[in-house]
This record gives C-alpha cells, structure tokens and sequence, in this order.
C-alpha cells in the first residue's frame, strides 16, 4: 500500500482572539490519493476554506502534520493550481495573457506554454475571446478563465475553493460539466471546497463532510457513480447520497427541516 | 423593415451624442448672456463687473502680457507637480512596504500638510528670494499630499486573494509589486494626479502673490491695484483655462494607461454623464 499522496493527521487550527482561542479544524484526518477527485462539503464557518488554505502552505496549521507527496507543507506550495472564489483577474491584462501570468511568473517557456493555454480557452469554451479584458466578460467566464491558469502550467494538483459562490445556477452547473471534463481528461489530484451537496456528489469520488464550531470532520464517503456524471441523468444514487449528507447535516444541527 | 429600424437607431444616437455636445454649450453662453444683459441692464461700472465682451476685448489686447505672464505660471505649477510626483510615488512606496517607516514619516507629513500652505509662502520667499523656486516649492507642497495618499491607498489596495494567488506561483517580492500590486494601485494613483493637477495651478498663484515680479499671480494684484478689473477677469480666466488643459491631459493620459478602470467603463455606458 503505497503512501497516499496527500495526507491530513490530526491537523488543528486554532486563531487566537481578543475572546479567546477559536477552534476553526479540529482533529483533521483524511488521505487524497494520487488522481483523486475529492470534495470537502459543509456549511460556512466549517473550517473548510481553512482546510485548502492550510493544504496550500498559504496559513499555518497550529498542530499535526500535512504531507504532500511525502514533504511536509511548511510554507506556500508552488506545485499547484488554484481557484479561488473570486476570479481574481487581472484586469490590465487580456483573457490569454491572465492565463499567461502563470507561465511569465515562473519564468517557464512562453512558447511551449501559450498553445496549451488557448487549447485550454478552446476546452472551456472562450474561444475567440483571448484579446478580451476581463471586464467584458461575464461572470462565469472570468471563471472559466481561471480554472485555465491554474491548469496552464500542469500543475500535480488542483485545489478549488467555492468557485462557483459567486455564480448563478446555471453558470454553476455548466462550469461543473467542464470541471469534470477537464478532470476525466487529465486527472489531476483535485480538492474541492463548496457548500453545495448536489455539486459536491457530482463532481468528486470522495467527499469529505464537515460540522462547523469546531469544524469537524463527521463523514467521509465514497461516491460510487460511473462517468461522465450527467445532469439530465443522474441515478437513483445520486440522491441516495446526496440524502444521506443531508441527514449527516441534520443531526449536527445545521439543517433543520421543520 | 429590419434596415428601416436599424437607421432610425443609428440617426438617434447620433442626435443624442450632438445633443451631449451642444447642452452644455448652451448652458454656458445662457450664464454668459444673463451676465452680458444684466450688466447693462443695471448699469454696472465696469470696475465692479465687466461684462463678457468687455473681457474678451481686453484678453485679445493684452495677450502677449498674458501668454507671457501665463508660461510663467505654468512653468512653476509643472516643475512643483513632477518634484510631487517624483518624490510622493517613491515615498508612497516605501510607505507601504515598511510599517516602521510609515508610523515613522506619516505624523510629519500630516504636519506639513495641515500647515496652511499660505502661511509658509512667506517663509519660502525669506529662504529663496522672490525668484521662482519659492513658487516651485509651494504648488510642489499642495500636490505632494494628495499624491502620496491616494499613491499609498492604491498599493494597499490589493486583495489578500491576489496576494495568496501570486504566492502560489511562487512570485517574487519584486514579481508580486510589478505584476500585481503596482498595476491595481493604478486607478486609485491617477485620482491623486487628478487632484494635484487642479491643485497645482493654485499653488503656483499662492506662491506669486506673495512676492513676484512675472506670472499670472502677479499680473492678478498689479490689475487689481490699478482696477483693470477687465484685465483681472482675463487673467483668471486664462488661470481657468490653463488647470481645465492640465487636468484633461492628466485624464487623457489615464485613459489611455488605464482603460480597464472603472470609472471610464461606466463613462462608456452613460455617455450623458
């Protein structure tokens, strides 16, 4: 049995306050294994953004140990892609040179890297909007534009936290069939924070349930789905599982249905 | 069909676009035709209130006296602009890149900028004689604040989500400033340069009444000793004139360094405003 390529062991974060200390995780165990697709779903204030930030290198954790690959994570990981809620784009450059920023702030070959990028806009449907700015892009597709640069550079893992809060439904779902087509293709190790329980079934092979105040861990579970996973085709399983993180919710007190 | 409505469209957004331009126009010869009939109309000397002809007449008479008082003028309220710009972007910099240093400068800046600049325009003029650099240095000290503040506002403007994103590429300390947080910093930079530019231009005149032989500032008190108030109102116009170009230069250069900012894109949508 080889070593997991992630690994969480007993991992706490506690931010000390004004009002004393703050439990954010609490006793965080958990593997991803090498091209695992794994969902971490709770309600806000579960410690799950914490949990990505904390994987990232990007805030210390207070006590256990992460491990990517063997290496303990001790400061900000540059083998990753990220997308975060916001788009985070940069509105001064155009939709090819926002992908670009990746490669340039690596100092990696423009050359090699500028048709991966645009087969990557192709992928994800912003063709013909390479030279546009940001601001003449919808939401969705500044989206779209990031999950793009945190791919550019074929990174070994994918960490994504909430990227579709700030979108509409429909956006929602459309950018979740691209994720997961991306995904089937390359197979990257992907993190994925949402609080969503329909989006969290769909897209991973495992999820990671979590309480909050202390963020908790409370289920993980396998999804046994085959793929591609389609929206106008989901099985009875799929709300067999997305049922039972709904009753896990419910009895942590989150959800209450009456 | 579809054509018909296509060209009625096209011809209203041409009118509205002519109608945009002439509005304001007309505003401004209305104010100017109450001023021209009201002054005759109530017999008004023209010592007190000249009317707009009367300034006219007088600006096409005395305008090589202007335009050569008016170089003056702009030559201090420049040079006291860019020893701003030079020296309130570097510090605004460094303000934001050390807490040390900014707890260590800010409580004098704040001095020197609550100082009413009148105030001190004597001071320069013991220091440096009535010769120009007394001027240079008080239209450098009214713009230097608004610089240095918006200057440090924008660098501080970047979002803790930008910063992790940089750091996750593995950005330098130098990559994170110049690609990231000197670029967002921009918009809010060019509303310091707007500021100072119509500052500037009262700086400069500040510093020439004081105590001056040449500008406009100067030319401001010997009419108005002499009740060439005609010749005084050509004079403050041409001092409107000069801070409207600078500043519309400074605007341009935005527009074209900045398209992306915000307040042109809704200028864009709202070609009213």
């Amino acid at each position: 049995m080889p070593e997991p390529f992630i690994r969480f062991q007993n991992v706490n974060k506690i931010y000390k306050t004004k009002n004393g200390a703050v439990e954010a995780v609490l006793d965080a165990t958990f593997d991803i294994k090498q091209s695992e697709f794994v969902a971490i779903v709770g309600p806000s204030g579960c410690g799950k953004t914490t949990i990505l930030k904390m994987l990232a290198g990007l805030i210390p954790h207070s006590s256990g140990a992460i491990t990517i690959g063997g290496q303990r994570v001790d400061k900000p990981q540059t083998d990753v892609g990220i997308v975060f809620q916001d788009s985070i784009m940069l509105d001064w450059r155009d939709v090819l040179s926002n992908v670009m920023i990746q490669i340039d702030i690596r100092k990696m070959d423009r050359a090699a890297f500028q048709p991966v990028a645009l087969e990557l806009l192709k992928k994800t449907g912003l063709e013909g909007f390479e030279k546009k700015k940001p601001y003449e892009l919808s939401g969705g597709m500044r989206q779209r534009v990031s999950i793009c640069r945190a791919l550019v550079h074929d990174p070994p893992l994918l960490l994504m936290d909430e990227p579709f809060g700030a979108l509409d439904a429909l956006t929602r779902e459309q950018i979740s069939m691209d994720i997961q087509h991306l995904w089937m293709e390359k197979r990257k190790t992907a993190l994925h924070i949402t609080h969503s329980i329909p989006e969290a079934v769909l897209l991973a092979d495992r999820v990671v349930v979590m309480s909050p105040r202390p963020g908790r861990i409370v289920e993980i579970m396998d999804i046994d789905l085959p793929r591609p996973r389609r929206l106008d085709k989901l099985p009875p399983k799929f709300n067999d599982y997305a049922g039972h993180i709904r009753d896990l919710f419910k009895s942590a007190g989150v959800l209450a249905m009456d | 069909m579809a054509t018909l409505s296509t060209t009625t469209a096209t011809r209203n957004v041409w009118m509205r676009r002519l109608l945009s331009l002439i509005t304001p126009l007309a505003g401004t010869m209305v104010f100017l035709l109450i001023w021209q009939l009201g002054v005759i109309a109530f017999n008004v000397p023209a010592y007190f209130l000249p009317t707009p002809t009367r300034i006219l007449e007088e600006a096409i008479k005395e305008i090589s006296k202007l335009t050569n008082h008016g170089w003056i003028t702009v030559y201090e309220m420049l040079a006291g602009y860019f020893l701003a710009v030079a020296v309130g972007v570097p510090l605004a910099i460094a303000m934001t890149s050390s807490r040390r240093f900014d707890e260590f400068v800010t409580p004098t800046m704040l001095f020197f900028q609550v100082v009413p600049k009148i105030a001190v325009a004597p001071l320069f003029i013991v220091w440096f004689g009535v010769g120009i650099t007394p001027k240079i240095l008080v239209a450098f000290l009214i713009s230097f604040f608004p610089i240095v503040i918006d200057t440090a506002v924008g660098l501080r403007s970047m979002t803790p989500e930008m910063l992790d994103l940089a750091r996750s590429m593995g950005a330098t300390q130098l990559q994170i400033f110049r690609e990231f947080r000197l670029p967002t910093s921009l918009p809010y930079l060019f509303s310091g340069l707007k500021v100072a530019a119509t500052l500037a231009v009262a700086g400069a005149v500040v510093g020439e009444f004081v105590g001056a032989d040449k500008g406009l500032g100067y030319l401001l008190l010997v009419t108005n000793s002499n009740m060439q108030t005609a010749l005084m109102f050509a004079t403050i116009v041409v001092l409107t004139i000069i801070g409207l170009i600078f500043f519309y230069i400074i605007e341009f250069l935005e527009s074209l360094l900045i398209p992306w900012h915000v307040t042109q894109r809704t200028k864009e949508e709202t070609p009213t405003m």
